[in-house]
């Protein structure tokens, strides 16, 4: 069966904004709210962005599972003692190019970071065709970092949330530990700002990375082997897979319900 | 008994009337929106969107001229609910009309319920044909008569006039829904109601519009936790204790009110397993339910979601006996669908006399029947080009994909402006009536011999 053309790209970014824009006009439409519509427009909303974030993390994951070779590879031919000290990490001079495992900023939003780094963010991929270790559990608290200058390569253990991350880790405990909180307080602040709700993923990403940088929620561990290079990423986080499931489902239902609890204020 | 005898999908159908503006600029408040014969056919009542009820009413057949099957003209016309404000929500409440249901007639008046999202009304309508003549107190045109001038006492008699139909609402049925009504239907009994809301089932009396019970509360104590919504409600035809109601997830509940006073707790849950492979974005609003009828003998319903039409046995819940693709063509373009909002049409659906037959309305002003006993089915239009006195409707067919037929249609060319999602069968005879956005549309079978 033919399935013809699809007449708009099925792209889950784009579904999120048209959610989120019709979940807007239906505040202004003509008699009330309907519930029904609302409920079923954050069904798309959920399952959107469902797919966004695996499909984020899956290209994150794939990428960092590329420069992790890369950096191993010249690590042997240069045979550098590998010595980070933790305020390399914060200096800020170093030059580097940097990865946000974010979605890029909003120009004007939040501090940008004064240094940079090829930041990766290990996160679960279940089923990634590309990825090597199908089947490794990852989690949004450890970060690889290349420092290209030094070539030096970091594990970091942020204890920070992820941008993106639907998920509240219980070891993200210096932040409010619930990013549903958060934006349903976005959301409910912004209710009677018309511009901030369609803006609404842009404001969370600057909130996000603001706390992201602060460098009290950082500490490095030493790297000296390629063993340990793999090993650090990804170890003791396999049982976490089915935690972070059930947490991210369990977000997204609550987003989910952060709408619909906003949408019906009678 | 039948007019004709039922033949289903071989039958021809031939336009009849078309009501309604000719021209393409339509008023908001003129499109449709609900359609119901009464339980005779006699009479035909549509809802609008500016809450006007027009009825109309099947004139005495022509015996001159038996293959023009009676004809349908106005009978009543009437402004049943108007726009209100609800100052403590800062609400507009609209006065469009969701459904219409005819009461069983019991005297010479016929008796209908109307609702808009809030507020349901009885309305009564009944004839007049006479007039009293001979007041002693007023003269002919009312003015009261000098009491002077009166020598004599007469007793006024009634004398015909031109028959009058008038529309007066007999009981307001107000203040019991938070959320909007999506459906009303009335009991076997005859003396109680139903209407569903998102959310919760009342049951009415229709005496009584100061109190209704509670029987469904699907409302989670924490709104966040919601997860689906009431779509669709309605009473088993025979049986007065027996009640559905189908939910945005795609499932339907059947309750008994016997078993307790708040009937959450269903008695049977209809619910058929999604297939995994049609899984896409818009999976929860496609199975989403948007109609649910009983067939008329009390042994079937048929529930209508997005894309398909569902016959259920009432003793089996965990599948349908029947599925009929409506429009199988548009699962691949759901997501323009969703776009333009027209995934959130709600279709309706119903029955022939005998049950035999099922139809359901579609986009470019085409609508679907589907005949249970040969296992056929038929696309037609409902269009003013094909509107001449008896003209015979062409089957439509749709083309999917591949090299394009002469005279199908791609789907890249439909219209999904218009959309029929209000159609009617008469339960004797057929006869359909078929909403288009602001036509009503009139077919009858071709009558043979």
């Amino acid at each position: 069966m033919d399935r013809g053309t699809m007449e708009c790209a099925v792209d889950a970014q784009s579904l999120i904004s048209i959610s989120l824009m019709k979940i807007h006009n239906s505040r202004t439409q003509r008699g009330g709210i309907k519930l029904h519509k609302n409920l079923l427009v954050s069904y798309v909303l959920r399952n959107a962005r469902q797919v966004y974030i695996k499909e984020k993390y899956a290209e994150i994951y794939r990428m960092q599972q590329y420069e992790e070779v890369m950096t191993v590879c010249n690590e042997i031919q240069e045979l550098n003692p590998l010595d980070p000290e933790p305020e390399d990490a914060e200096e800020e001079d170093l030059e580097v190019a940097a990865l946000s495992c974010c979605a890029p900023l909003q120009d004007g939003g939040g501090k940008e970071p004064e240094t940079s780094f090829y930041r990766s963010c290990c996160m679960e991929t279940p089923g990634s065709p590309c990825d090597p270790f199908a089947g490794n559990g990852s989690h949004c608290n450890k970060t690889t970092v290349l420092d290209l200058d030094t070539h030096v390569v970091t594990t970091v253990e942020n204890r920070y949330l992820h941008q993106d991350c639907c998920c509240s880790a219980p070891q993200c405990a210096p932040v409010p530990d619930s990013p549903v909180r958060k934006r349903k307080g976005d959301f409910g602040c912004c209710a009677s700002d018309l511009e901030e709700v369609s803006d609404f993923s842009a404001s969370r990403k600057r909130v996000r990375r603001e706390e992201c940088t602060d460098p009290n929620y950082t500490d490095t561990s030493n790297i000296s082997n390629l063993i340990s290079i793999f090993g650090s990423g990804f170890s003791g986080l396999l049982s976490r897979q089915a935690d972070l499931e059930q947490i991210c489902s369990k977000q997204a239902l609550a987003s989910l319900g952060a709408w619909t609890r906003a949408i019906v204020a009678f | 008994t039948f007019l004709q005898p039922p033949r289903g999908c071989d039958m021809q159908w031939c336009f009849s009337q078309v009501k309604g503006a000719i021209d393409d600029d339509v008023a908001e408040a003129d499109i449709i929106s609900t359609v119901e014969f009464n339980h005779t056919g006699e009479l035909l009542a549509t809802g609008d969107k500016g809450g006007r009820v027009v009825i109309f009413q099947q004139e005495i057949e022509n015996k001159n001229y038996p293959q023009l099957r009676s004809e349908y003209n106005v009978y009543s016309t009437f402004q049943s609910h108007e726009p209100e404000f609800d100052y403590l929500k800062s609400l507009e409440i609209e006065e469009k009309i969701n459904k219409i249901r005819w009461l069983p007639q019991k005297n010479a008046a016929q008796f209908l319920l109307s609702t808009n999202d809030k507020t349901i009304k009885l309305w009564k309508i009944s004839e007049r044909d006479r007039r009293a003549d001979g007041y002693n107190l007023k003269e002919e045109d009312g003015r009261y008569k000098d009491p002077n001038s009166i020598t004599s006492l007469r007793v006024p008699v009634l004398i015909p006039m031109d028959l009058m139909v008038e529309a007066s609402p007999r009981r307001v049925f107000a203040n019991a829904h938070t959320y909007h009504i999506n459906s009303v239907s009335v009991n076997s009994d005859h003396e109680t109601y139903l209407s569903a809301d998102d959310l919760r089932i009342n049951l009415w009396n229709l005496e009584i519009t100061d109190r209704s019970f509670n029987i469904v509360d699907i409302k989670p104590a924490n709104m966040e936790e919601l997860t689906e919504v009431i779509t669709a409600s309605e009473f088993h035809p025979n049986q007065c204790n027996t009640f559905v109601f189908s939910s945005s997830k795609g499932t339907i509940r059947l309750c008994d009110m016997r078993a307790s006073a708040l009937c959450d707790k269903h008695s049977k849950l209809f619910e058929e397993p999604e297939n995994p492979s049609n899984r896409s974005f818009f999976s929860e609003i496609i199975s989403s339910i948007s109609d649910v009828k009983f067939s008329h003998n009390g042994q079937y319903m048929m529930t209508r979601d997005y894309l398909s039409v569902k016959i259920w046995d009432l003793k089996m819940e965990n599948r349908p006996v029947e599925t009929y693709q409506v429009h199988e063509y548009l699962r691949s373009k759901l997501c323009s669908l969703y776009e333009n909002d027209c995934i959130f049409d709600k279709f309706e659906c119903c029955w022939n006399g005998n049950d035999s037959v099922v139809m359901t309305g579609s986009y470019n002003n085409f609508f679907r029947m589907f005949d249970r006993e040969h296992r056929r089915d038929v696309t037609l239009e409902a269009s003013r080009e094909n509107s001449k006195p008896l003209q015979v409707l062409k089957p439509r067919k749709v083309c999917t994909g591949g090299k394009r037929k002469k005279d199908e249609i791609s789907v890249d060319s439909l219209d999904f402006n218009k959309k029929i999602l209000h159609t009617a069968w008469h339960p004797l005879d057929n006869i359909i009536a078929v909403a288009t956005t602001n036509n009503l549309y009139i077919f009858q079978d071709k009558l043979t011999g």
